[in-house]
């Protein structure tokens, strides 16, 4: 094939390259709202980070359209041929140099003086949250791969799932046991990085109830890929339940022979109240503790919280996901999970005996009336 | 490792004939300066971990408790003094006056081995006096700075004591001083890091 | 020294075979063919390892490779594309074209020039060995204490951490030799402003190197002591810090952002004169700029670090700063564009890509405006916004250009045109496999898709985009077979290329196509700025008669050697004997202490090597 050199490709540069590309960024400005977008903020802090980024790219459009237009101007205006005369020689232009450095270090003013402010409305946590009261405390924990959230004031641990109520400010200190991680909430806020040997602070507050993922955005390892995370904003009475609920949740009560009563305002309707002598849930509970899953999980999301390899089970019955927001809480899904970490998160931390699918089933009977 | 590129620079005899260079400096003299910029971001990064790292070790043993000034003292007056006669040696080579020349240089020598055999000395009783390499934060950022120093200073004495073999072979003639004065470069630049390390690591982690 | 003085009575006869000439030989020529090859097989393997990431992602939850692979795949990707491709194909126009845009020649230390290309040989065929027994897995960045013993018990980051001080010194050594070959090797006349663009990036970019390459060396060996012999540098156990890492990274890293992109910069400055028939437009203001550039780049290592929380001061700072830089990039811009402005541009491949180049690193410049922004790249920062940010900057930057060096810079290196309709092709090809590879994934990273993960999941918007880029990768695969056939096509022509078919500015074009080992049978005495145009118009002609071949008699070259070879594998050695076991409580094990007596014995002969010890009669 020999392909002549002159005009066979322009109708195609714009068929081939233009279009697509337009199309592209329509399709992403349309609006459309996926639960893990930085376009589309839910909270205080992502809306200065969202409007300086719209001030950005606002600067970007015009330069890109005007720069590239120039070099797509020059290149069709002062196409040559071979045998052209040769043009005049410039070899610069002083006052056309300093124009083009100038315009630009202005525009950057632009951009310079709201990033300076956004700097510091971010580094300072507000006193008080949209809904008039102080910031609530969360410690986050990193952990290869999943990631703890403590509620000091409260008393309370839980993991993969943190409950924050809409409108409050939610005040993170966060660490790492292992290496390092980053939380990132693309919604809220931003990402902050952790590290195992200084504390690190970010904070949000919620507009909307709902579930909101997020995930790890610093490389850790294996299973990096697999870190992700929900948050989980309630209206203010269910957040008090769950912390109830929770704060009711010790480690003494999950061990108690039947199941204590579940809480009224339980966050999951769907769950049954649990037979007093379910003898599957007892053996599931049997099993607990003889197959090793008690020696890295913690059962109760009450009292101290202790550093262990798996993430805190508190309320696991009736969370959203299960391995690190990666399957969805589902029998089928914990059972597998149960019965086969390593092929559900290669290089995981959970290394099992091997369980049998009805030990699995009694294990998920147990953990399900973890509420 | 980074030395070894020097002394490869060095060495390189090609520009060493009579060629035209665009600046009046000979190529090799201005590939040694060169070198030289580049080890200066290698010890200011050296020197500044173990600066970061001051204060930061979980256990002992901690300078103040394992320091022995004196001796160093002497390493560092006849490190000094070696770059003192690594001039004279020059100005002998320069001169053609072969007598001074490996007097000036055997004594020059003399120095880095002496140096050298300091710091050996200076790291066994260290070793002995239970600070290994990883014992702790001070004990790796010192063994790894004041050791690639000794590193650099034995690469130095090497160089110098082939020059010195040279020059009792009479292989070293006027015409061939900037052989030397390469070397001597180099010399002058182990020496000048050596008195910053003095006062950074020895005296001022006394006061701590 | 070597020395060899060209004997025509022996021409012709052949005393040693092709493989020892290569493997022995000090021709600046010659190394830079050699850099190339060997880059562009890397490229190639850093191009495949591309295709099985972007394999993986073409769906949500797809399993084809494992997560462990994959790990390996993105760590090696990037490495390699940067130490191992980007950086000696750089390194290959700086060999071949410095001596002669200067007018010299060979560089000032033709063996040490030897030595770096064989250090830089070996250390990319020791990493990519890994692969045998694992290959690295923590990222190119390698951030501790995920890259310590702790968290990477296996060889795999040894591979790593010693690959990368073995490729740096065969920078450094690279670097010293170009700094003294531009500043003292010049031809007469050849003042500083009056040195061709590239020669002038090139210059900067050694400043580059020797100034940040030791900060990594010395980062890679506390990271190597800490992996071998337990110190804590790193460890936050022992009280070590991972921010030290990280600033001591980027304290090099980013100058070795300049260091991919300058000698673009100089290439693009060569070619767009060239094709424009007109000179490049505000000479001093781009020397300026690039210096500026250069200097800066010093200053702004915190931007890759704003998520760490650095606090207001330090990140108002470092944005600040990083906004400065688009000053000095936007000159550069605007030159180009002054540049073609009014000229009579001349539609050739080279051209072609050198303007793809300019659209391209437009946008990758506007994204990396955007980064220093600094709470807006709190959501940009490791997601795949960045991935495609820099992307834009090293393919759509640095490869563009190197892609334009190439089809501009072929005939004289190999004395053969390549084919311009082939050459267009591959130029459309990659410029849409390149923009739908790597535009879509502004928009997954602004959907929130994070960095470096093996798969994800769907419903979050990241399908389409990952496709497409998927899509766009194997694009951007066959634009490269485009070129592979278009070199294998003209290697089976006659090398027939004129000595200067595209008109000139610089001294590369007065000499003949591919030039002869001794460049310049005259040594040329320069009196401006594009010495060449000027002869050429005092003359009244758009293309000089065609050199005469000379028999070179009476030119002295350096002879071969087998010594810079020899030191090289003795480095090899030494640092390869830190991952081996040791026997004994002595740090050097017995590969390591082996490496290091080559390595003294091979600098002693080297450096008392007889001037005529391997004189080849031609």
């Amino acid at each position: 094939m020999r392909l002549s050199t002159a005009t066979w490709w322009r109708p195609g540069l714009v068929r081939v390259l233009v279009l697509p590309l337009l199309l592209l960024a329509l399709a992403a400005c349309a609006g459309e709202s996926y639960p893990q977008s930085t376009l589309t903020p839910k909270g205080d802090f992502a809306d200065l980070v969202d409007a300086l980024f719209r001030t950005t790219v606002f600067w970007a459009v015009i330069i890109f359209v005007l720069v590239e237009g120039a070099l797509l101007f020059a290149i069709f205006r002062f196409r040559g041929r071979a045998d052209d005369p040769e043009p005049e020689q410039i070899h610069g232009n002083t006052l056309v140099e300093i124009i083009w450095t100038v315009i630009p270090a202005a525009v950057l003013a632009f951009v310079a003086v709201p990033t300076v402010r956004t700097i510091f409305d971010t580094a300072r946590i507000p006193e008080t949250g949209p809904d008039g009261q102080a910031a609530l405390k969360v410690e986050v924990i990193g952990h290869q791969w999943w990631w703890e959230f403590r509620y000091p004031e409260l008393g309370i641990v839980t993991a993969n799932e943190m409950h924050v109520p809409v409108g409050r400010t939610v005040d993170l200190r966060m660490k790492t046991v292992d290496v390092l991680h980053s939380f990132w909430i693309p919604q809220f806020a931003g990402k902050r990085d952790v590290f195992p040997n200084r504390e690190t602070r970010l904070w949000f507050s919620a507009r909307e109830v709902g579930a909101f993922p997020g995930a790890c955005a610093e490389f850790c390892g294996i299973q990096h890929g697999r870190m992700d995370f929900y948050v989980m904003v309630d209206e203010p009475a269910a957040f008090d339940g769950w912390v109830a609920t929770r704060q009711a949740d010790s480690a003494a009560a999950a061990m108690r022979p039947a199941a204590a009563p579940v809480p009224a305002d339980s966050l999951a309707p769907d769950a049954a109240p649990v037979a007093a002598v379910d003898p599957l849930v007892a053996e599931g509970k049997q099993l607990f503790m003889t197959k090793a899953c008690a020696g890295c999980h913690a059962l109760g999301s009450a009292g101290a919280a202790t550093t262990m390899i798996g993430p805190n089970l508190g309320g696991i019955g009736t969370r959203k996901m299960i391995a690190a927001g990666w399957l969805e809480n589902t029998d089928e899904n914990l059972a597998h999970w149960i019965q086969n970490p390593q092929a559900v998160k290669e290089g995981v931390l959970m290394n099992v005996p091997p369980i049998t699918d009805a030990e699995a089933t009694a294990l998920v009977a147990y953990l399900r009336t973890r509420q | 490792m980074t030395s070894t590129t020097a002394t490869l620079a060095g060495h390189d005899g090609h520009a060493a004939e009579a060629h035209h260079t665009s600046l009046p400096i000979e190529n090799r003299k201005l590939a040694i300066w060169v070198f030289i910029a580049s080890e200066c971001m290698f010890f200011a990064t050296l020197i500044s971990t173990f600066l970061i790292y001051r204060g930061q070790s979980l256990k002992g043993p901690l300078p103040a408790d394992i320091f022995e000034v004196p001796l160093v003292t002497a390493g560092t007056a006849v490190l000094l003094f070696s770059s003192f006669f690594v001039v004279m040696a020059l100005n002998g080579a320069q001169e053609g006056n072969r007598r001074k020349l490996i007097t000036w240089l055997s004594l020059t020598v003399f120095c880095g081995v002496f140096f050298a055999g300091m710091q050996v000395y200076e790291f066994s009783h260290f070793y002995h006096e239970g600070l290994g390499y990883s014992t702790n934060l001070f004990s790796a950022s010192f063994y790894t700075l004041t050791g690639f120093h000794g590193a650099h200073v034995t690469m130095g004495t090497l160089w110098l004591a082939t020059l010195l073999k040279d020059a009792i072979k009479g292989d070293l003639p006027a015409g061939k001083a900037l052989n030397l004065e390469i070397a001597a470069l180099y010399w002058h630049f182990v020496d000048v890091v050596w008195i910053i390390i003095f006062p950074v690591v020895y005296l001022m982690s006394l006061r701590s | 020294m070597a020395t060899t003085v060209l004997d025509p009575a022996h021409a012709g006869t052949r005393s040693r075979s092709v493989l020892v000439e290569w493997l022995t030989t000090v021709d600046h020529k010659k190394i830079g063919i050699m850099y190339g090859a060997s880059a562009f097989v890397f490229f190639l393997i850093g191009g495949l390892e591309a295709l099985l990431i972007r394999a993986q992602l073409a769906g949500p939850n797809k399993d084809l490779i494992s997560p462990e692979f994959y790990n390996q795949l993105f760590t090696m990707h990037g490495t390699t594309m940067i130490f191992l491709a980007v950086m000696p194909l750089s390194a290959m126009f700086f060999n071949f074209f410095i001596p002669l845009q200067i007018g010299a020649r060979d560089v000032a230390f033709p063996r040490l020039n030897a030595m770096s290309l064989w250090v830089f040989l070996l250390g990319g065929i020791f990493l990519n060995a890994s692969f045998i027994w694992g290959a690295p897995n923590g990222g190119w960045f390698g951030y501790a204490p995920l890259s310590g013993r702790q968290y990477s018990p296996g060889v795999n980051m040894d591979f790593w951490v010693i690959g990368l001080q073995i490729l740096g010194i065969a920078s450094l050594a690279a670097g010293v030799n170009f700094f003294t070959t531009i500043l003292n090797m010049r031809a007469r006349g050849m003042t500083l402003m009056r040195m061709p663009m590239f020669t002038w990036s090139t210059l900067v970019t050694q400043v580059l190197v020797l100034l940040s390459f030791p900060v990594i060396t010395v980062a890679l060996i506390y990271l190597m002591v800490d992996r071998v012999f337990g110190t804590g540098f790193f460890v936050p156990a022992a009280g070590g810090d991972p921010m030290l890492w990280q600033h001591l990274f980027w304290v090099f890293g980013h100058p070795e952002v300049y260091i991919l992109i300058l000698p673009a910069f100089g290439i693009i400055s060569e070619i767009l004169p060239v094709f424009s028939r007109k000179p490049l437009f505000g000479y001093s203001a781009m020397v300026f700029s690039m210096a500026f550039i250069a200097f800066l780049g010093f200053g702004v290592w915190s931007h890759h670090m704003f998520s760490t929380g650095m606090g207001p001061l330090a990140d108002s700072f470092f944005s600040l700063a990083t906004m400065l830089i688009a000053i000095p990039t936007g000159v550069k811009i605007f030159n180009w564009i002054g540049t073609i402005w009014g000229g009579s541009i001349q539609l050739r491949t080279p051209m072609y890509f050198a303007l793809g180049f300019i659209a391209m690193f437009i946008m990758g410049g506007l994204s990396g405006v955007m980064h220093s922004v600094a709470p807006a790249d709190l959501q940009q920062t490791d997601s795949y916004f960045v991935v495609a940010h820099f992307h834009y900057v090293l393919f759509g930057g640095s490869i563009f250009a190197i892609t334009a060096g190439a089809y501009y810079w072929w005939p004289k290196m190999f004395g053969r045109m390549l084919d311009e309709g082939i050459g267009k092709a591959h130029f459309w090809l990659m410029l849409t496999g390149f923009n739908l590879t790597f535009f879509p994934m502004h928009f997954a990273g602004l959907l929130g898709m994070p960095r470096r993960i093996y798969t994800y999941p769907g419903g979050l918007g990241f399908d389409t985009y990952n496709l497409l880029a998927t899509v766009g990768a194997f694009v951007l695969a066959v634009s490269i077979l485009v070129f592979m056939w278009n070199v294998v096509r003209t290697w089976r022509r006659p090398a027939d290329a004129p000595a200067d078919p595209w008109g000139g500015a610089t001294l590369e074009w007065a000499i003949p196509s591919p030039p002869q080992e001794w460049n310049f049978t005259e040594e040329p005495v320069v009196s401006g700025k594009d010495e060449l145009w000027t002869l050429k118009r005092a003359a009244g002609v758009r293309t000089l008669p065609e050199p005469a071949r000379s028999d070179g008699r009476g030119i002295h070259l350096p002879g071969p050697s087998w010594w810079p070879l020899i030191v090289a594998i003795g480095i090899l050695l030494f640092m390869v004997g830190f991952m081996l076991p040791r026997p004994w409580a002595f740090p050097f094990g017995p590969v390591g202490l082996v490496g290091f007596v080559i390595t003294l014995v091979g600098i002693f002969k080297w450096a008392y090597e007889p001037p005529d010890a391997h004189a080849t009669p031609h």
